[in-house]
């Protein structure tokens, strides 16, 4: 009996010690992490879209967490321990199969493209490997009253009837739109971790650099591999890599008038401040485009507006960070 | 207390020489191996499935089909169903041979079988419907259905320590150590897991941590290594090289596996001691298991001629080297310049398998093929385990490179911070040979339920008996300093 006590119930006792000091202590203290400024429980519809979301198992493929190192900038700022105060059960995630969404809500703000996105990935990404949910969503041959079809484009839509999103469809978008986080003073890439990483410091966010880059307009000049990237990463989800946008839902930049015309205002006034609810070409968008004058410099958005001025046979005059500074000032 | 080898007359003591001398057992065993390979055959084809989708998005994408359900039905199924269920068939035999008695009570054991599968079967249909306790790593099945598990390993532990507990001498061999301790450790974390009162937001943070690894090192590992310090002597017919160093990784990997579950979220908002603790634990841990890997080899020393002698050590060798390198990869991945690469990205998924499936997998099957045949007196044919061996070892070495090498392409995209959507489109060619690898071992796995069916139901096989002579290799063994 006695070596089955000391080895079995030893092994026992300093397991149950280490988990106590190591798991369950500090989780005890982690719960009661009050929630950070501007961090609200989620409503009755978002909560149930969180439940579609976590029984679909997206976490799989998606996390929920902004690590303070420099690749993660593109996802928002660090998370902060005050984010997750109304988040249970965790969604943080392994893997990026998938980019994170941490602050889809902010970057992705439509939820016209969010019900695409999730009828048919491949409509408006056509190199996405999500799968599809069109079990989310019902056919019908028209939408019922105090309900919208989705314009899914032709080439994804069914052959007969509409699209309609189910109730699970309309929590899951509003679920995803709630997914903004909320601005921390102070709390940048490195800084507000207290240079707790490794990594060497970041270069400063881009909108606090935004009047020095203006101050130096005499040296500006476009760059097209630069303008296709920021292209990429910030407008082709939408307006798409040909720049015709998806008929019904957002609108071509190819022969758009905003465009082509020789001043600018217009043009930059919308990637600064976005738009919502407009008519362009004679078709009225009712997605709403989100503003980037907080996320990209005056010197990104000259470069993005050059390159859509001079791409798909768009020819038209090209802009400075001077312009889009001017526009900055001059406020909404 | 610890016993030296040559003093101890290692695995074979109170063993009853015929296959017949203990039926119940035997039964059990089948019993135990059947059910895991049934669960084997089902969580893999799923993954197949999976790997399938990666190429294929569109593929079978209704609701019960979906990626997101059928992934953790993947990795319960092989957790909870395939491995648990054929490491604890394989450790009842064990523990009733090492400790030369008779099982504790057979009637129990089969109440854990049917417990097992009563919780798989119901976690993988709750999981299934999309009902589950959220996306979390391995503990997605709804709580009732986890405290069925919990369950399981209680009436398991009871059985062990009974069984133990009337052993015909006075020493305890080093594989119920491991075996009991690990069934004990696994109870701790599955109520840990299951209680709801510190898991709340980023509590539940800290628990997952805690919960995902130690589900792995507290529980397979143990279990495996237990198996090993059985299985291995066995088939050689000689003693384990130092029943010490056994001991010492026995107490180390106590003290420092469970302390190292924080590097899952490294940069996370969990405070930073935690994820600085977790670092260092993380490289602690090469001494138990290069204490560990070593006590094994030396055990093996002599027995590589560049030819399989016997397939079950074959297997048996393959999970050692597996157990090293997956292990010491993990501490490497927990270091912060590191992670800040192959976080997120299909390395760590690489990693799982050389662990899970390397390590694992390949000891399960080399304590079934090694000691199964022991039991019910049927051997498989050799051919049939050459083929599963070679099929496997090619097809997990395939899955786990072609990962290792995509997961850094994946990294190094977000590193220099290219659009998102590039990473996707770049590791398409190594979802591809994950898939290849995938056919490969799947295909392996109906080779071993064949097997299987030989060793239990069916006819016996041409395989020689699992149990080498040890005056093999005994000229290569010469010039070295012989236990």
């Amino acid at each position: 009996m006695k070596p089955m006590f000391a080895i079995f119930g030893g092994a026992l006792a300093i397991y149950i010690v280490i988990v106590l000091l190591i798991a369950v202590g500090p989780a005890i203290d982690l719960s009661r992490t009050p929630a950070g400024p501007g961090v609200e429980p989620l409503t009755q519809l978002q909560s149930e879209g969180r439940e579609v979301f976590a029984g679909n198992g997206c976490g799989y493929c998606h996390t929920q967490q902004v690590r303070p190192i420099p690749e993660d900038q593109v996802f928002g700022r660090p998370s902060a321990p005050g984010d997750f105060t109304w988040q249970t059960p965790e969604l943080l995630g392994s893997e990026r199969t998938g980019p994170d969404l941490t602050n889809i809500g902010n970057t992705k703000p439509s939820d016209v493209w969010q019900y695409i996105h999730l009828y048919d990935p491949r409509a408006v990404v056509p190199e996405s490997i999500m799968p599809n949910f069109k079990f989310l969503f019902r056919v019908v041959d028209k939408a019922p009253p105090g309900e919208t079809a989705v314009p899914v484009p032709a080439k994804f839509a069914p052959a007969h009837g509409v699209v309609v999103p189910t109730q699970k469809a309309r929590a899951l978008v509003a679920y995803l739109l709630s997914l903004k986080q909320t601005p921390i003073p102070e709390y940048s890439m490195n800084g507000g971790m207290g240079g707790m990483t490794s990594a060497p410091p970041s270069p400063p966010a881009p909108a606090a650099s935004a009047p020095a880059s203006s101050a130096a307009t005499g040296g500006y000049s476009y760059d097209a591999t630069k303008g296709q990237a920021l292209f990429t990463a910030n407008c082709s989800a939408c307006h798409q890599t040909t720049g015709e946008g998806v008929p019904g839902a957002f609108p071509p930049l190819k022969g758009n008038a905003a465009v082509d015309d020789p001043d600018p205002a217009l043009h930059i006034h919308t990637v600064l401040h976005g738009a919502h609810g407009v008519t362009i070409g004679g078709v009225k968008y009712t997605s709403a485009m989100p503003p980037f004058a907080g996320q990209l410099s005056d010197t990104d958005i000259a470069d993005i507006i050059n390159y859509e001025r001079s791409s798909w046979g768009n020819h038209s005059k090209h802009v400075t960070p001077a312009d889009v500074a001017a526009v900055r000032t001059s406020g909404k | 207390m610890p016993v030296t080898a040559e003093s101890r007359p290692v695995s074979t003591r109170g063993v009853i020489a015929t296959p017949e001398g203990d039926p119940a057992l035997a039964s059990l065993f089948k019993a135990y191996t059947i059910s895991a390979t049934l669960w084997l055959l089902f969580a893999t084809a799923v993954g197949l499935l999976l790997a399938f989708k990666f190429g294929a998005p569109d593929f079978w994408a209704a609701k019960c089909l979906t990626f997101g359900r059928l992934r953790p039905i993947h990795t319960n199924g092989t957790f909870y169903g395939f491995a648990s269920i054929a490491l604890v068939g394989a450790a009842y035999y064990v523990t009733a041979r090492s400790c030369g008695t008779r099982l504790y009570s057979t009637k129990l054991a089969w109440i854990g079988l049917w417990l097992f599968n009563i919780a798989a079967v119901a976690g993988t249909i709750a999981l299934d419907l999309g009902y589950n306790w959220g996306d979390l790593e391995y503990r997605e099945w709804p709580w009732p259905i986890r405290v069925v598990f919990l369950a399981a390993l209680l009436v398991t532990a009871w059985n062990l320590i009974a069984t133990v507990a009337r052993r015909s001498s006075e020493d305890i061999y080093l594989s119920n150590w491991y075996i009991v301790a690990g069934v004990l450790w696994t109870i701790v974390i599955a109520t840990v897991g299951v209680l709801p009162w510190y898991q709340d937001g980023l509590g539940q943070v800290a628990i997952s941590g805690y919960y995902m690894h130690n589900a792995v090192g507290m529980w397979f590992t143990p279990l495996a290594l237990g198996l090993f310090y059985y299985s291995i002597p066995k088939v050689l017919n000689r003693p384990i090289y130092s029943y010490a160093l056994g001991v010492l990784a026995f107490w180390t990997n106590l003290l420092f596996y469970p302390l190292l579950g924080g590097h899952h979220f490294l940069f996370s908002p969990l405070p930073w001691w935690l994820q600085t603790t977790a670092i260092v634990f993380s490289v602690a841990m090469l001494v138990p298991v290069w204490a560990g890997s070593a006590n094994f080899l030396l055990t093996m020393r002599g027995r590589y001629h560049g030819r399989i002698e016997s397939y079950p050590l074959a297997f048996l060798f393959v999970g050692v080297i597996c157990y090293l390198v997956g292990s010491t990869q993990g501490t490497v991945e927990a270091f912060r310049s590191l992670q800040a690469i192959w976080h997120f990205t299909s390395f760590t998924v690489g990693h799982s398998h050389l662990t899970m499936y390397g390590f694992v997998a390949f000891a399960a099957w080399g304590a079934v093929y090694a000691l199964l045949p022991l039991a019910t007196g049927k051997n498989p044919g050799r051919l049939g385990m050459a083929v599963h061996f070679w099929l496997a070892l090619v097809g997990v070495s395939i899955y786990v490179i072609a990962l290792s090498i995509g997961g850094t392409v994946q990294g190094l995209d977000w590193v220099h911070k290219v659009p998102f959507i590039q990473s996707v489109v770049d590791m398409q060619p190594y979802y591809l040979w994950r898939g290849v690898g995938g056919i490969l071992m799947f295909l392996s796995h109906i080779v071993f339920a064949w097997n299987v069916w030989r060793m239990t139901a069916g006819k016996p096989g041409d395989a020689a008996s699992p149990i080498m002579d040890p005056s093999a290799g005994k000229e290569i063994v010469g010039k070295e300093v012989v236990a």
